[in-house]
């Protein structure tokens, strides 16, 4: 029952932030969201017992890339479309 | 007019739909072919390593993950190719942030036992050569933003070699058990462990390099030269 409770939330959470990372209109909070992505993600594959690619998301999915964005956010001026800082 | 294209369209969603369901009933409806885990079991002995993830990936089918990091390679080529190469020695993006330096203090050595632990464990638990290339390229992020000079990532030689050195070595040893009169990436007997072991090494400094380029190479935006600490 707990189980079913948990997966239940963490698949809510996965497709909340799903929609928030395509629905933002703020670059920077749009790779914030992608990063929870990513570390959820990791939590879902840890779930489906698949360790080994929980890790890689965890390390490159939710920690490289999302660094390697919030880069590329900073020189597009992280705001385009949403309001000017 | 519009209403039509909205009415086709809707059609061709649908049809395509139905296609995918049926598709999938079929899937469903035929047995599995071959007993995957099962066949892996049977010849994990023969692969020498105990892990299957890493069994897979580097000896059943490790034409794969070389594929993999020449595609890695590629990028991070085309990354630095994109960069301006003044950004890649920039003392501008030195950070004076006092948390940052305590946390590099902390986990950069911490980082680094982890990815060595991780290429380590490969071999029989969870863990492997692109998560310890991830780990180790993250401890060189750190060190980039507290400006630790890292004199290997100008275009050089040590850069090139870094880049090329985990699909090089990986593509010596297929070509060299090709000639040898094996098929192509057949390890020779009781040699599977060692060359596995050495492929995972470079292939960790490799990746790691591939990353670090890519993050280094990113172009620094003068106007936002501010807002540095803020996000990072």
């Amino acid at each position: 029952m707990i189980e079913w409770f948990l997966d239940g939330m963490l698949v809510l959470a996965l497709l909340t932030t799903a929609v928030a990372v395509l629905a933002s209109r703020n670059l920077f909070r749009a790779v914030v969201m992608f990063i929870a992505f990513g570390l959820l993600m990791a939590l879902a594959w840890v779930r489906l017992q698949a360790p080994d690619i929980a890790l890689a998301e965890a390390a490159i999915g939710a920690g490289l890339t999302g660094v390697l964005l919030l880069d590329a956010a900073r020189h597009l001026g992280y705001s385009r479309g949403g309001r000017p800082e | 007019m519009r209403a039509l294209s909205v009415v086709t369209m809707t059609a061709v969603c649908l049809a395509f739909a139905g296609l995918l369901g049926l598709a999938v009933w079929h899937i469903a409806g035929s047995p599995a072919p071959v007993n995957l885990p099962g066949l892996l079991a049977e010849n994990l002995d023969a692969s020498g390593v105990e892990h299957p993830i890493t069994a897979v990936l580097l000896n059943f089918r490790s034409y794969d993950t070389l594929l993999e990091i020449g595609v890695l390679v590629i990028a991070g080529i085309a990354g630095i190719s994109m960069a301006k190469t003044t950004s890649l020695e920039d003392p501008d993006l030195r950070t004076s942030d006092s948390l940052l330096y305590a946390l590099q203090r902390w986990f950069v050595p911490l980082m680094l036992v982890l990815a060595g632990y991780l290429l380590w464990a490969g071999s029989d638990r969870p863990g492997g050569a692109f998560q310890a290339g991830a780990v180790l390229a993250a401890s060189g992020v750190m060190m980039r933003l507290g400006g630790i000079p890292m004199d290997f990532l100008r275009p050089g030689v040590l850069l090139r070699l870094g880049l090329a050195l985990g699909f090089t070595v990986f593509l010596l040893v297929a070509v060299a058990s090709a000639l040898a009169g094996e098929a192509f990436l057949a390890y020779p007997a009781g040699f599977a462990k060692p060359l596995i072991l050495v492929i995972e090494t470079v292939l960790t400094f490799s990746i790691a390099m591939v990353l670090l380029a890519l993050f280094v190479s990113a172009p620094v935006n003068r106007a936002q030269e501010p807002e540095e600490g803020e996000h990072e």
